[in-house]
């Protein structure tokens, strides 16, 4: 019998491991011949630990499972007899009921991750090789009519970069995926590495061939030794089955993928100062332009990445521009990995198509506060993203129309918050992040952070008398960080610390007797 | 052999494993660091003599980046995150929990996200993940620490 468990990191972090062994025993002692296969997660943590089988060509669940329950899982599965209160039905079915429609994330959780024959059986390399027929040219064409636009956070059109970097001279050029995942409340990089990570791969092949760079480097974060784990042992893969190396599916071109790990700088997430760190320094923003388009790592044309925007471009090639522009909203084409965590009772990954709305996603896809208590703020974007109050749940998910709320979409991230949480404490969570993460190159962010800090403090602390002059003095301090940052650090810190302060100004006004911690 | 002789030779070794490699420095100090615990000054003096990079670039690495530490950790180390999704489900808690129990025994170090964000709130031991920590469950991996144990 063939069963399916994630062993995704996070699946890990919640007992899938136990399962596991549960499942093991239990097999053994009634005899059962089980083929366990370890995959990626399916995103539903809420479900999760979960196992998997096939019947009649299709994917069912349960979940979720615990250890004690496994027997009567096992059970159920040899007599045929399915009724059981944890099964969930085909998966493809939930995916359907929550309007997900999965590109990226089509084979996390499916295949086994590193398993070369599951990859071609599910469609692998049929990007690269329809990118290797149609030429360079064409495909940056492609992808820049498919609308593809950076995944990391600036949104910026995949496509023209490419195309920069294609244009720039100098016969050695690189490939650098930002695997660097800093945003708190983002994960779908780590899933992706963890769960499919040979689409990363060819991303990165594709990538090359099309601007013309034979080396490429994944940046990846110290604080994922699991994915590098997996991410390793696919390169291997790759190297082995022709997908990286001298000779790439037999077409003699050539490119080398290595991995590189950061140091536990979240300012290495930016592209130039991870070129930085890439380059063995400390990792200070560089001054733009030039762009690392055409200035790059070692001083090469370099094409920064983030890994999902990468992953993305096997499919774009495979199944043709159109068929990507076709899903998504005005500007915003494609899908968009929301990934949805905090206080929320079913937090996971959700591939949708742009425009769906912030409130489809909390209330209807997320099923409200895990605490049950009311919503009172989300977090969109990650760290550096603004506190939306319920009021804005109407906004769709679109680079634009949060960009028009003085929001960002960012990497994906909605971090739900109930009502007991205090925003005056999250500005102050965002400016000592600020203060603590500067990279240290420009006076707005790494003298303003401090005294931002500071400021708020005092607003808590201090007499009312002096509330009004503080508020007033973070505000001018908010300003002048968005104006006179070298970059998005320093620039988008007082988005949070704003949004605070604008949606939510009552908890700045409470009468203090908070701790200055 | 003594023990600063014993350092220098692993650092040495280090070094020549490296040999060859494009921009060597970060994947050096992370051996060192893991290696070692910590990057000593006198590691600091050989990485840059084999380098050929000055005391100061080298010790400019080592100060700018959180994973590298100059001083042996007070005992076995557990890592808790402190950013916004765990801390919206109860991370302050657990954050608190953890260093009342652990009193100097075990280093808590502050992280900003694990990734692991949907199964908060979230720490981490030894590279592994460990998630939908409550007080109670972070006193007894601390004192798990503490006591030396294995998880
Ligand atoms: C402070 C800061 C942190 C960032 N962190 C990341 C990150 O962790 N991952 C990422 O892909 N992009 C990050 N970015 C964005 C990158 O600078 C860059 O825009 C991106 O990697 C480009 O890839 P894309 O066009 O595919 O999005 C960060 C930017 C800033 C300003
Ligand atoms: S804004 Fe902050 S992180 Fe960005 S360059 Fe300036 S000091 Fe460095
Ligand atoms: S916010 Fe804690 S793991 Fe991401």
């Amino acid at each position: 019998m063939k069963l399916f468990v994630s062993t995704d990191s996070s699946s890990l972090s919640i007992g899938a491991q136990a399962v596991i062994d549960s499942l093991s025993d239990a097999a053994r002692r009634r005899n059962i011949p089980v083929d366990l296969v370890r995959t990626g997660s399916r995103g539903l943590f809420w479900l999760e630990p979960m196992i998997e089988y096939e019947h009649q060509g299709q994917r069912l669940a349960f979940g979720p499972v615990t250890p004690v329950e496994v027997p009567n899982i096992l059970d159920a599965l040899v007599t045929g007899n399915r009724q059981h209160p944890l099964n969930l039905g085909p998966v493809e079915e939930l995916f359907k009921t929550q309007g997900q429609q999965r590109v990226n994330f089509r084979r996390c959780g499916e295949i086994a991750p590193t398993s070369w024959s599951d990859y071609l059986a599910t469609g692998g390399s049929r990007g690269l090789l329809r990118a290797l027929q149609i030429g360079p040219a064409a495909v940056i064409e492609t992808v820049t009519r498919s609308g593809l636009r950076g995944r990391g956070g600036a949104g910026f059109p995949t496509g023209v970069k490419w195309r920069t970097t294609w244009h720039a001279a100098g016969a050695t050029k690189y490939i650098v995926g930002n695997a660097d995942e800093g945003d708190s409340g983002t994960f779908a990089d780590r899933m992706l590495m963890e769960g499919d990570p040979l689409s990363l791969i060819e991303g990165m092949v594709i990538a090359g061939f099309a601007v013309g760079a034979e080396q490429g480097y994944i940046y990846l974060r110290s604080e994922y030794p699991h994915a590098q784990q997996t991410l390793q042992a696919a390169i291997d893969v790759a190297y082995t089955n022709a997908l990286l190396g001298n000779n790439i599916l037999a077409s003699g071109q050539h490119f080398d993928l290595q991995i590189r790990i950061g140091a536990g700088a979240y300012i290495c997430g930016e592209e130039t100062a991870l070129l930085e760190s890439l380059e063995g320094k400390r990792g200070t923003v560089r001054y733009k332009p030039p762009l690392p388009a055409v200035h790059g790592v070692f001083g090469k044309p370099t094409v920064v990445n983030n890994v999902i925007t990468l992953a993305t471009v096997p499919a774009i090639l495979a199944e043709g521009a159109e068929a990507y522009a076709a899903i998504g909203h005005d500007t915003s084409r494609g899908t968009l990995t929301v990934q949805l965590c905090g206080n929320i009772r079913h937090p996971g990954l959700y591939e949708l198509p742009f425009g769906c709305t912030l409130g489809h996603v909390v209330e209807s896809l997320g099923g409200g506060s895990a605490s049950g208590r009311p919503i009172r703020a989300v977090q969109v974007g990650g760290p550096l993203g603004a506190y939306f109050p319920t009021t804005l749940f109407d906004t769709p998910l679109d680079y634009e129309a949060f960009a028009e709320r003085s929001g960002m979409i960012g990497h994906g991230g909605i971090v739900v918050f109930d009502d007991t949480v205090d925003m005056a404490e999250q500005a102050r969570l965002a400016m000592g992040f600020c203060a603590l993460e500067s990279c240290g190159k420009c006076t707005p962010c790494r003298i303003g952070a401090v005294r931002g800090v500071e400021v708020i403090e005092r607003i808590l602390t201090g007499c009312s008398s002096e509330r009004e002059r503080n508020l007033l003095l973070l505000r001018d301090l908010c300003q002048t960080m968005l104006d006179g940052s070298l970059c998005a650090l320093g620039g988008l810190t007082p988005y949070p610390v704003l949004s605070a302060l604008n949606h939510f100004p009552e908890d700045f006004a409470r009468v203090a007797e908070r701790p200055a911690s | 052999m003594s023990e600063s002789q014993v350092l220098s030779l692993a650092i040495e070794e280090i070094c020549t494993q490296h040999h060859g490699q494009v921009s060597p420095l970060l994947p050096i100090l992370h051996d060192v660091q893991s290696r070692c615990g910590y990057i000593a000054d006198e590691a600091v003096q050989i990485i840059a003599a084999r380098l050929n990079l000055t005391r100061a670039e080298v010790g400019g690495v080592v100060s700018f980046y959180t994973d590298f530490k100059t001083q042996p950790a007070a005992g076995r180390v557990i890592k808790i995150c402190r950013a916004e999704a765990c801390q919206a489900n109860g991370g302050r808690q657990v954050w608190e929990a953890a260093w009342a129990a652990a009193e100097g025994t075990v280093e808590i170090e502050a992280v900003y996200c694990l990734g692991n964000c949907a199964c908060g709130p979230s720490a981490q031991i030894d590279g592994q993940t460990l998630g939908r920590l409550d007080q109670q469950q972070i006193v007894s991996l601390v004192n798990a620490l503490a006591k030396g144990d294995d998880l």
